[in-house]
């Protein structure tokens, strides 16, 4: 069977884990940046934190992500076997660009401004959301968008763990030993990972200040 | 950094501090606003110890110039100038209205530069809006840390005249740093010259080049010796 055949029979079921797919993806892009921004303005604030924090993220990021989710799934709560696990390990892979980005973005800010808003009395809340934050809003997307076009790569293990998503088409096509069905999983991906890449580097260029 | 430093501005002067880099001068200067924290004695401002505003008030009944502006770069001229007003929460028509009586004071367009971006501006366009924001809120008291120090010698003198006649009209109490002598003797009702974190004197601009102390017979010096002014042999008074 070729290629575009098997794309035509089964259309249905590859849009519906391409869903599964960015679903899981975008829930771990969100956790991610729900912990790593604050974390990330809080290391700009005490440097001191910097080293720890950052080489914490730096060995996750080095532990190679069929591992990872091997490693989960007899966490309790965390892991286990389907989303949460595949969701959880995602997060933690971001973690890394959009903490390291977002601490350079905010100890980028040029200290004559953040002093001249200070001077002008802002106070330290109204400094960061007026001042901080739209200044190293470029710097900020560009780690989401890493974080985004990695995880769409890393999520095709998910179907490892029962997680589903385009990798469960690679896993399945792997086992047969067949080219066509490992192509329904990973030229959708791949399409994926461009499109992130284009959207927030449009995002990017749009929001940067400068 | 400073030390037995006690001095009093009077209201609607301006007193220039004078000195040579590291002399204190900035360090006196953001002591007014609590940029930074004195490790000991005290400071007044309109009568009040500092201890008794709060911080954000303090600083937003001072108006503030820096070197190179500190404009904030994502915003325009329009939302840099109203930045105090705002923070004060004026309604916006009248936030508005305000940037267009300060630009005009600066003698800059509103409808030309109002929109524009800091990094659009020519350096002395951008002091310009520095001072229309330091401005904005009407502040009693005004603090400049060598407002025209990164200007080409041209627009400098420019801006400094104009400053002039604006200080003159406006009375407020105006504290401004600098280390260039011909810029304290032509804006200063009295020059304070610092050295080494010590008060040397406090001089009127006519007493300043008669003063004995040896640091400002040095400034004196640098007068004949200026870089703008011919050669001292072809150059009459000496004097400004």
């Amino acid at each position: 069977m070729s290629t575009l055949q098997f794309f035509l029979n089964n259309g249905t079921e590859i849009f519906a884990r391409a869903l599964e797919h960015l679903w899981l993806v975008a829930v771990a892009l969100a956790m991610a940046l729900l912990a790593g921004l604050p974390l990330g303005i809080a290391l700009a604030r005490r440097r001191v934190l910097r080293r720890w924090v950052l080489g914490a993220a730096n060995v996750i990021q080095t532990v190679p992500s069929l591992a990872l989710f091997g490693f989960l799934i007899p966490v309790p709560f965390l892991g286990g076997i389907g989303a949460t696990t595949a969701v959880v390990a995602l997060t933690l892979y971001n973690l890394l660009p959009i903490l390291r980005n977002t601490y350079a973005g905010i100890a980028g800010v040029d200290p004559a401004v953040l002093e001249s808003a200070r001077a002008m009395g802002m106070t330290p809340r109204q400094t960061l959301w007026q001042v901080e934050l739209p200044l190293s809003v470029g710097v900020i997307l560009a780690g989401v968008r890493v974080a985004a076009v990695i995880s769409i790569g890393v999520a095709t293990i998910a179907a490892a763990v029962g997680a589903g998503g385009l990798g469960v088409f690679i896993f399945r096509g792997v086992a047969m030993v067949n080219h066509a069905v490992i192509l329904a999983g990973a030229i959708p991906a791949a399409g994926l990972a461009v499109a992130a890449d284009l959207l927030f580097g449009l995002l990017e260029r749009r929001l940067s200040p400068r | 950094m400073l030390a037995d430093l006690s001095l009093t501005v009077a209201r609607g002067e301006t007193l220039v501090l004078l000195g040579r880099s590291g002399a204190g001068k900035t360090t006196a200067l953001k002591l007014i606003n609590r940029l930074l924290e004195p490790s000991e004695g005290e400071i007044l401002v309109g009568g009040r110890r500092q201890a008794d505003w709060e911080v954000v008030r303090l600083r937003r009944s001072i108006g503030y110039v820096l070197q190179d502006v500190g404009l904030f770069p994502h915003w325009t001229v329009e939302r840099n100038v109203s930045v105090v007003p705002r923070l004060e929460g004026w309604p916006e028509d009248r936030a508005r209205r305000r940037v267009r009586e300060m630009l005009a004071l600066v003698g800059l367009n509103a409808a030309e530069f109002a929109a524009r971006l800091p990094r659009e501006l020519s350096g002395g366009q951008r002091q310009r809006v520095g001072v229309a924001r330091a401005l904005a809120a009407d502040p009693p008291i005004l603090l400049m840390d060598e407002p025209f120090g990164a200007l080409d010698p041209i627009t400098r003198a420019e801006l400094q005249r104009e400053f002039r006649a604006l200080a003159q009209r406006l009375e407020k109490t105006i504290v401004l740093v600098t280390h260039d002598i011909r810029e304290a003797l032509l804006l200063a009702s009295r020059i304070a010259l610092l050295a080494a974190g010590r008060l040397v004197g406090i001089y009127r601009p006519e007493e300043f080049l008669r003063a004995p102390e040896a640091e400002a017979r040095a400034f004196a010096r640098s007068l004949d010796a200026g870089t703008d002014a011919p050669p001292v042999t072809s150059h009459p008074g000496g004097g400004p």
